[in-house]
């Protein structure tokens, strides 16, 4: 194996990570303020990707969104905004109907709701939208770029840049705004956050439409990538992410940013050393590993147990 | 006085004539149903009984771990795969080495190392995840489900990749007595056909399945995971041994997949790694979740629903025998949109009736913690029957 290849496959890993990290965000915010992990998370990144292929098909018929470079980025951008509002409003839904009667039932209520939200998201679009894959038009011209022996394209940078934009976006969001402030503090204590006029409802829904906003967004970024989508096509790359969540320390958001480009970077490289076909089970055994020999993650901390 | 003494012994539940009469009605519908079909020559119904009856085993291993365990097995279908994949291959082997001859008792004799590949599975599992809890147990036995499944899809010397077992040239032995049983036990145009015997071998292992659960729900062991799943730290200070404790559920639960798995290689004859993907896993969950966590009766009927149901109808309306109420096309589209149903369902159940429609009652109790009246009733109860 020689550098070229290395080279290579760290710029594949981080376009690939870039993704992982915007899903994770989502399982990792919820997580935090919730302390549950959100199963219908990966759905939210599926139903992203085919929102956004509704609008691109739309909007794809007009000459000159899809003719200038202008054009091309309005497209863009309206199709993200519009996918990131709707998967926002039904994040925002799944929590109001789906978990919010369980928000004082025993831990593995929620968890099953949610794997029912799961299954009920998929197989709507299944029954109503389509059974094979469908092709994912890209309009954004694929130039390649080579950095000495590693070659770099649009789309890449495409994707990578805008999960850096989302994510300095997010962290400035949290760190810096008063709804930041309130999410900060509810995830820290629930009912002392309430004590002191935290609307804690408003901050719930708040967080399940941010999460699920951004994983439209990585949803998008794949069918760009990719080329295509399936209903369940939000499984693999859902539990991946949860696992970049994991590893960075789950309920931290830098964590999980870093989580996510490290397990891209790490899968890349173990697909070109090991071999592709088992590239998913590196993924689940440094989830399983990380779980064991340190669960609180990278940067999360250790957490003790209080009766 | 004899009927009394019986009743004291049970307990919980008076044996009224009413619960007789429910149980012949099952008893005759499970024995003779199936007999029914065959002679009507409808073999696809007789398939899907037998298929309710390896769902029912499965739910019922599960509902150990999920149910009296309390802890959340998202990967439960690796070990039906590991059951059936040791059980065809080892089968293959045996036959090479000892000849055709071993053919008929391979199924018979691989049984039990197949219980015993799946709960070594469980272990295997259970060790290193010990020391995780609720929603990351969950993940991982999922990872783990997965991990399974690609192993069996990529290791092609061991498992022939996506083709599956058998590979060409080779079959899965039909197992003693099949034979036997449709040359004796055919009258005229009655057929008695594979599917039957086999749908009688499932049921026998369900009746095993339903007698060795019900005497763990009473054991010791059965009280400890009753005391762990309502509060670790209370149950360890107490003196139980969670690392055991959860062994013990992992393997106890993993063991009736295994024999699941084998039962359904052998029957079918045919396995691949398809069949044993993540949504099975829900399903199975699903199972035990819609018929009543920690509940034998729960279970069992939680599998026929899910597995049967939808089936049935679609065969019913196929046989003409629903003509009239449902055309074969509204069947079909029940049989599409059972999935959607079941998503619904299991996030309707845990709004409103988290405990499952037949539900344990110490479960019942649990899950809704808010419940006071429940709690006042249930003592009145034991007032009154103590008086």
């Amino acid at each position: 194996m020689s550098m070229a290849i290395i080279g290579q496959q760290l710029v594949n890993g981080l376009t690939l990570g870039g993704m992982y990290a915007l899903i994770a965000l989502g399982y990792t915010l919820v997580y935090g303020i919730l302390l549950m992990i959100n199963f219908a998370h990966s759905e939210m990144f599926m139903s992203g990707a085919f929102i956004g292929l509704g609008v691109l098909t739309v909007l794809g018929k007009n000459k000159f969104l899809t003719g200038s470079g202008l054009g091309v980025f309005m497209l863009l951008l309206i199709t993200f905004l519009v996918a990131m509002v709707g998967v926002g409003i039904l994040g925002v839904l799944t929590e109001r109907f789906a978990y919010r009667p369980l928000r004082h039932a025993p831990r593995l209520a929620p968890l099953i709701s949610a794997i029912g939200v799961s299954l009920f998201l998929q197989q709507a679009v299944l029954l109503w939208i389509a059974a094979k894959p469908l092709p994912f038009p890209n309009y954004l011209p694929v130039l390649k770029f080579n950095l000495g022996p590693v070659t770099i394209n649009t789309l890449q940078i495409f994707i990578i840049g805008i999960s850096l934009v989302l994510l300095g976006v997010l962290d400035t969001f949290v760190s810096r705004t008063r709804m930041g402030k309130a999410m900060r503090a509810t995830s820290q204590d629930r009912d002392a956050a309430g004590l002191m006029g935290i609307d804690i409802n408003r901050v719930i829904s708040t967080t399940f439409f941010i999460g699920p906003a951004l994983g439209a967004v990585a949803g998008i970024c794949s069918g760009m990538y990719y080329g295509s989508i399936v209903f369940n096509m939000g499984f693999i790359p859902g539990i991946k992410s949860f696992t970049a969540a994991v590893i960075g320390g789950i309920g931290n958001l830098r964590g999980a940013m870093l989580g996510g480009f490290a397990l891209g970077m790490i899968e890349s490289l173990a697909a070109g050393f090991v071999s592709s076909g088992y590239k998913d089970v590196i993924a689940f055994a440094i989830l399983i590993l990380v779980l064991i020999f340190r669960p609180g993650g990278l940067l999360g901390e250790s957490v003790i147990e209080k009766v | 006085m004899a009927k009394m003494e019986v009743a004291t012994k049970v307990g919980a539940t008076r044996i009224t004539p009413a619960r007789w009469a429910l149980y012949a009605t099952l008893t005759l519908a499970a024995v003779g149903l199936p007999i029914m079909f065959q002679a009507l020559n409808n073999v696809f119904m007789v398939h899907i009984f037998g298929l309710m009856g390896i769902y029912v085993m499965l739910a019922l291993g599960l509902n150990i771990v999920v149910g009296y365990a309390g802890l959340l097995d998202l990967g439960y279908i690796a070990f039906y795969a590991m059951g059936a994949y040791s059980g065809v291959i080892l089968g293959s082997v045996g036959m090479q080495i000892a000849g055709k001859g071993f053919g008929p008792w391979a199924y018979w004799a691989l049984l039990p190392v197949a219980a015993v590949v799946a709960a070594g599975t469980g272990i295997a599992l259970g060790t290193p995840v010990l020391r995780l809890k609720g929603d990351y147990l969950a993940i991982v036995t999922l990872g783990f489900g997965e991990i399974v499944r690609i192993i069996a899809t990529n290791w092609s010397q061991l498992t022939n990749g996506p083709a599956g077992l058998p590979r060409a040239a080779q079959f899965v032995p039909s197992p003693a007595g099949q034979q036997w049983a449709s040359d004796h036990l055919s009258r005229g145009n009655f057929q008695f056909s594979a599917d039957l015997w086999w749908y009688y071998v499932i049921g026998a292992l369900c009746l095993v399945t339903v007698f060795f659960v019900r005497r763990l729900d009473n054991s010791r062991l059965g009280r400890a995971w009753v005391a762990m799943r309502e509060d670790m730290v209370a149950a360890a200070s107490v003196g139980i041994n969670i690392t055991t404790t959860k062994l013990w559920a992992f393997s106890l639960g993993a063991l009736w997949g295994g024999i699941g798995g084998i039962t359904y290689g052998y029957w079918v004859g045919f396995i691949s790694p398809e069949s044993f993907n993540f949504f099975e896993s829900v399903l199975i969950v699903c199972m035990v979740v819609l018929g009543g966590m920690g509940s034998i009766p729960g279970a069992a009927l939680g599998a026929v629903i899910i597995a049967g149901l939808p089936e049935i109808i679609r065969g019913l309306a196929q046989s003409r025998a629903l003509s009239g109420v449902l055309t074969v096309d509204q069947a079909a589209a029940i049989g599409n949109y059972r999935y959607l149903i079941f998503g619904l369902l299991m996030v309707v159940m845990m709004a409103v009736r988290p405990q499952g429609i037949l539900p344990s009652s110490r479960r019942a109790r649990e899950l809704h913690p808010e419940d006071e009246a429940i709690l006042e009733e249930e003592s009145a109860e034991i007032t009154s029957a103590s008086m």
